[in-house]
């Protein structure tokens, strides 16, 4: 069976110690039986190590911040796909979700790009900041939290959850305080980094395990495949990890992509507690950077997506290999000081 | 005695709890007794074999048996040991 060609344009090329999906999710892609993917990279910064991956990555182009607004990203996204004729798009960034989403209906409608991403009402319910709510409406257990705007709100949230206490960013990063003191220096520390708000949410002990998922937005879960992490870097990313059979998580997780009706990929980070209670700390609105883990035990997510975002009906996975580990490595890419220049100054490769 | 369903255990020890993502190394002893238990024999039925094996007291070898399956059930591989 010959293979559709499409154009499929990625970001998140960031492939470094706290690596974007978008390498991972290319991988699955240039996997698929189904399309002979041409693959368009989308990067914020020269020095993404995707954009020098020729072999994965066709061509790059750089893209405005989603600070400069959405005006300058539809422009140049316009830009790329008088070049490109781009078929799909699958941005791989939670800050720059916010934008795509609105730019979704737009960029189909004027350029038949499309795009696989929930609606903006979902997308916002699993925001950190209301994903207790989350919890109770779609039936998943969720430690409090508390959103805070100043570190004179720490000590009263603390008497209420208790110490340690977890300090988590509007977008990244999370830290574990066992004092007031602690948390204060947390607070500071990652609103620095990410802005306000700041998240304090009730500690839970017991394992971490996550899931990559992926739903169609009609009450369907396509995909899902749960994983432990076996190492961890000082970052608190996976280094390694083996996938789990968990049915009881993949229960859990058909139920919350069935009730929020969630449209395309994601990633569910739950602790599991010595009980055997899951409590889901997160919910991000993209695939995980180890993405590629669920390619290999059979689940081939970033093309059932695209073939989704094309308007084909896509079967349920209902099975996967447990027992399968991925291991990163970092590794010392050479590049032409040419290759440099050239995304550099022109916002090309 | 029964590993629980699920867990992977290789001809050479080397067994996976899927549920956990735990694995763990047995010795030579270990991957024997986890065969045997795959056999489906009861404890006094590998106290037997053991003692008869390596030309030992009964009493020995089922308090060396009984401290490893405490261990299989601290790692939730077994759920219960008689």
């Amino acid at each position: 069976m010959s293979k559709r060609k499409v154009t499929v344009a990625v970001s998140g090329l960031n492939n470094i110690d706290s690596p974007g999906p978008g390498i991972p999710v290319i991988r699955g892609l240039k996997e698929s039986s189904k399309f002979e993917v041409r693959i368009i990279g989308l990067s914020y910064e020269n020095l993404e190590p995707g954009l020098y991956l020729h072999d994965l990555v066709d061509k790059s182009y750089s893209i405005p911040l989603p600070s400069s607004g959405m005006d300058s990203l539809l422009q140049r996204l316009a830009y790329i796909n008088s070049i490109e004729n781009l078929d799909v798009i699958i941005p791989n960034f939670d800050a720059e979700l916010h934008s795509f989403i609105k730019l979704g209906p737009i960029l189909k409608r004027d350029f038949g790009i499309a795009s696989f991403m929930p609606d903006l009402e979902t997308f916002e319910s699993r925001h950190k900041s209301v994903l207790f709510e989350f919890g109770e409406k779609n039936e998943v257990k969720v430690p409090k939290s508390k959103m805070i705007f100043s570190p004179n709100e720490i000590l009263a949230v603390g008497n209420s959850f208790g110490f340690p206490l977890v300090i988590k960013g509007k977008f990244y990063d999370a830290s574990i305080a066992a004092t007031p003191e602690q948390a204060i220096n947390y607070f500071h520390k990652i609103s620095a980094k990410w802005g306000l708000p700041i998240i304090l949410q009730e500690f839970v002990s017991g394992n971490e395990v996550n899931v990559t998922a992926i739903g169609d937005g009609n009450g369907n879960c396509i995909g899902a495949v749960p994983m432990r992490k076996l190492y961890i870097t000082d970052k608190g990313k996976a280094w390694a990890g083996i996938s789990l059979l968990d049915d009881e998580l993949i229960k859990i997780t058909n139920r919350v992509i069935g009730n929020s009706k969630w449209r395309g990929g994601c990633e569910l980070e739950f602790i599991k507690t010595n009980a055997g209670e899951y409590y889901l700390l997160e919910m991000n609105p993209r695939f995980p950077a180890w993405v590629y883990l669920a390619v290999a035990c059979g689940q081939n997510h970033p093309e059932a997506l695209v073939s989704m975002a094309l308007g084909e009906e896509v079967k349920p996975f209902d099975t996967y290999q447990n027992g399968k580990l991925f291991v990163r490595y970092s590794f010392d890419q050479i590049v032409d000081l040419a290759e440099f220049e050239k995304i550099s100054t022109l916002g090309e490769l | 005695m029964k590993i629980n369903k699920n867990i992977a255990v290789s001809d050479n020890g080397f067994i996976f709890n899927p549920l956990s993502g735990d694995s763990f190394s047995t010795n030579p002893i270990g991957q024997e007794v986890i065969r045997l238990m795959k056999e489906q024999k009861t404890k006094e039925e590998i106290v037997k074999l053991l003692a008869q094996k390596y030309n030992s007291e009964d009493s020995n070898i089922e308090k060396d048996l009984v401290d490893f399956f405490q261990m299989l059930l601290s790692y939730q591989l077994i759920s219960e040991h008689e």
